[in-house]
């Protein structure tokens, strides 16, 4: 059965959904795609990917799930749950299988039985069809199909043309992939977006007369979201060695998006955050601004960017006298935390990759520091970070 | 049961782009296409229409674009003036409600083909705010308290450059698909049903040159298929041999005519820069 590839799908980080699966069911059964893997390929992927960013999320968990069981392409076909399918054709449930539904807490819940009725499957080894109908009593009809019964057709990797979905011909579109020239669009428009909510309304003069119009000439006043916006950001950026990259792909993005902001400041650090940084200079011994004046001069309502590695010895974070550079009375720890009192809306991204952080122990320490704010800074993680900047 | 899609004499249709048409057309649901501007979108509706025969209804989407423009629009301007010159019109409201393009796509007497092109142009709220419509296929009149469904449901393609990205009530409903750019084979066989007379080898050199160009990093807009169409047809017309077109590295010369390839000012000075230093740099 299918199901499975569905949950393979989601665990890949496919954000496919019932609706979705459900309609693929639908569509199969209206022979869509009867004659090839190739076909039911490019079906699967029209109905359960909305976003070329995910195509190759899909091509990569395709290839591990269906990997040689092209030949044994029609038993996917009858192994679809006849009961289940018949319903969908008749696109609504009768009041029983509601009811059937209901019990089991709504479609949340009955996603959430499934998943954990799989993992049960996984553990025991193929064993067993608890989790589809035994006797009508489920949901999911009966008939008694191994839901692993797809995979029986075993590896019969002969004569290796590749197939489409081991091309991977999508690889550069996924959003985890870091920032840089290629999605600095994406990025761009992401940011731009970003700024322009939470603008102030303004009065519509257009739709106040037409509105007024249609109310045979009653005054009914309207308004719209304000175009220009209220955002402000400073924005940290670490200059240290290995953050060079970074920090200029990072610097094209925000001064691409910087009209959109009602202001924007770039301050520079070293490793971390200490008494005083550097301003509009790249260069260290230049001009510096010392953090006491940041929060003064800067009310609460700015947001806070750092972007940095976070990758340094624990004692240039916890330590008086722990920069590398200089003497600093007091721990960058501190002075990381006057900031982040001062402006609560704050995060910070790090080009190290996510599956790396946990093996670096001053990331660690700032991203308790930060209430683990900290996102990578892919596409994805600019877009939590933009959440919580939001929030 | 209506025929399959698969490209007509002037359109060329992927594999997995026949898939997704049929898909929509077989279930009736939308079908939302992406890719890069140029690279088929719009003409996609007309061919799906042309190949099904059937009629096609186009709403092109704009930043002012209300959901509602599509389903009709209550003309109280001219209801007003009407009022003032007299006219017995003006007691019928129905005579002021002006039909959008879903409406006429509901009510058309075959099965139409409705193209909703460029959605992301619209305000956020467009898509959402079309949900039910497209999902039922019947809006009500709230004027004339008018039920209006569609008679055959139609085939409902959407097109997407990106803009904007769309809300995930609006996405699970649809069919997608991606347009990847094409490659040289696609390409060939594009170029195919627009110059069928092509030579050999000038294709051969100018998907060369143009390939190249695109690859250029740094281009702020890379040409695409109707560039290309554009340039092949100026070759043409100037008799432009192929030898003209050979070229390794378009960084050191551009191609002739390349206007029609580089639309965009600051791109062309980007070439004309590294030219420049490539120039500089041999003579050195
Ligand atoms: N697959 C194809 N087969 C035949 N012609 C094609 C194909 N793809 C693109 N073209 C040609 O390229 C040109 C551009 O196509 P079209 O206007 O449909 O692109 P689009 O994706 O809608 O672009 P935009 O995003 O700018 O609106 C047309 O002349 C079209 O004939
Ligand atoms: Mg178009």
């Amino acid at each position: 059965m299918l199901t499975p590839f569905f949950y393979t799908l989601r665990e890949a980080g496919v954000p496919a959904s019932v609706t979705e699966y459900l309609t693929l069911l639908e569509a199969l059964q209206r022979g869509l795609a009867n004659y090839s893997v190739n076909d039911f390929y490019f079906l699967a992927r029209a109905t359960l990917v909305k976003d070329e960013k995910h195509f190759d999320r899909f091509d990569k968990a395709f290839t591990h799930y269906f990997k040689g069981i092209e030949q044994s392409f029609e038993h996917l076909q009858q192994a679809l749950p006849e009961d289940w399918l018949k319903l969908l054709a008749e696109r609504h449930f009768t009041p029983e299988e509601m009811a059937q539904i209901e019990a089991l807490g709504g479609w949340d819940k009955l996603m959430e039985t499934l998943t954990q009725r799989l993992e049960e499957q996984k553990g025991r080894h193929e064993g067993g069809n608890k989790w589809i109908g035994t006797g009508g009593t489920s949901p999911f009809g009966h008939g008694g199909y191994n839901p692993e019964g797809i995979r029986i057709g075993g590896p019969g990797g002969k004569g290796k043309a590749v197939k489409v979905w081991e091309r991977r011909d999508y690889r550069n579109l996924d959003d985890n992939v870091e920032l840089g020239t290629r999605n600095i669009k994406v990025a761009l428009r992401k940011l731009r977006r970003f700024a322009r909510e939470g603008a102030a309304d303004q009065f519509d003069i257009d739709s106040t007369i037409s509105a007024t119009a249609r109310n045979a000439g009653l005054l009914d006043l309207k308004f719209q979201p304000e175009r220009h916006n209220a955002l402000k950001l400073l924005l940290f950026f670490d200059v240290g060695g290995s953050m060079e990259s970074h920090v200029r792909v990072c610097e094209e993005l925000f001064s691409a998006a910087r009209g959109e902001f009602k202001h924007l400041e770039y301050f520079y650090f070293h490793n971390f955050i200490y008494e005083s940084v550097w301003k509009n200079s790249r260069r260290r011994h230049g001009e510096r601004t010392t953090l006491f004046d940041i929060l003064r001069k800067y009310q609460p309502d700015y947001r806070v960017i750092f972007i940095g590695d976070a990758s340094m010895s624990p004692y240039e974070i916890m330590q008086p006298g722990g920069s590398i550079e200089h003497w600093n009375e007091e721990a960058g720890a501190v002075w990381l935390q006057r900031l982040t009192q001062r402006f609560q809306r704050y995060a910070w991204l790090n080009p190290e990759p996510q599956d790396r952080w946990d093996y670096v122990q001053s990331i660690g320490i700032a991203r308790q520091l930060l209430a683990e704010r900290m996102y990578p800074l892919t596409l994805h993680g600019l877009d939590d970070a933009i959440r919580a900047l939001k929030a | 049961m209506t025929s399959k899609f698969e490209g007509t004499e002037r359109y060329v249709a992927t594999e997995d782009l026949m898939m997704a048409v049929n898909a929509a057309v077989t279930l009736a649901r939308p079908l939302l296409v992406k890719g890069e501007p140029g690279t088929g979108k719009t003409q996609l509706a007309e061919e799906i229409a042309r190949s099904l025969d059937k009629p096609l209804y186009r709403w092109h989407v704009k930043s002012t674009t209300k959901a509602q423009h599509g389903l009709y629009e209550y003309d109280a301007v001219s209801r007003l003036r009407d009022s003032q010159l007299g006219d017995a019109k003006v007691h019928d409201i129905g005579n002021y409600i002006i039909p959008g393009r879903l409406w006429e796509a509901f009510r058309s007497e075959r099965q139409a083909v409705l193209l909703i092109d460029e959605i992301d142009k619209a305000d956020i709220e467009f898509p959402n705010d079309l949900l039910l419509e497209l999902d039922r296929m019947e809006f009500y009149v709230h004027e004339t308290r008018e039920m209006i469904q569609a008679t055959h449901r139609p085939i409902v393609i959407i097109t997407s450059n990106n803009e904007k990205e769309l809300p995930d009530a609006f996405l699970r409903r649809c069919f997608f698909h991606f347009i990847r750019f094409p490659d040289a084979e696609t390409m060939t066989r594009i170029i195919g049903v627009h110059f069928p007379e092509l030579k050999r080898e000038l294709l051969a050199e100018a998907l060369n040159a143009f390939y190249k160009l695109r690859d250029v990093p740094g281009l702020k807009k890379k040409p695409s298929t109707s560039e290309l169409l554009d340039w092949l047809k100026l070759l043409l017309a100037e008799d432009i041999p192929p030898e003209a077109l050979r070229t390794d590295d378009p960084r050191k010369s551009l191609p002739p005519l390349y206007g029609a390839l580089l639309k965009n000012e600051q791109d062309v000075h980007l070439f004309e820069q590294l030219i420049f230093l490539q120039r500089r740099q041999s003579r050195q």
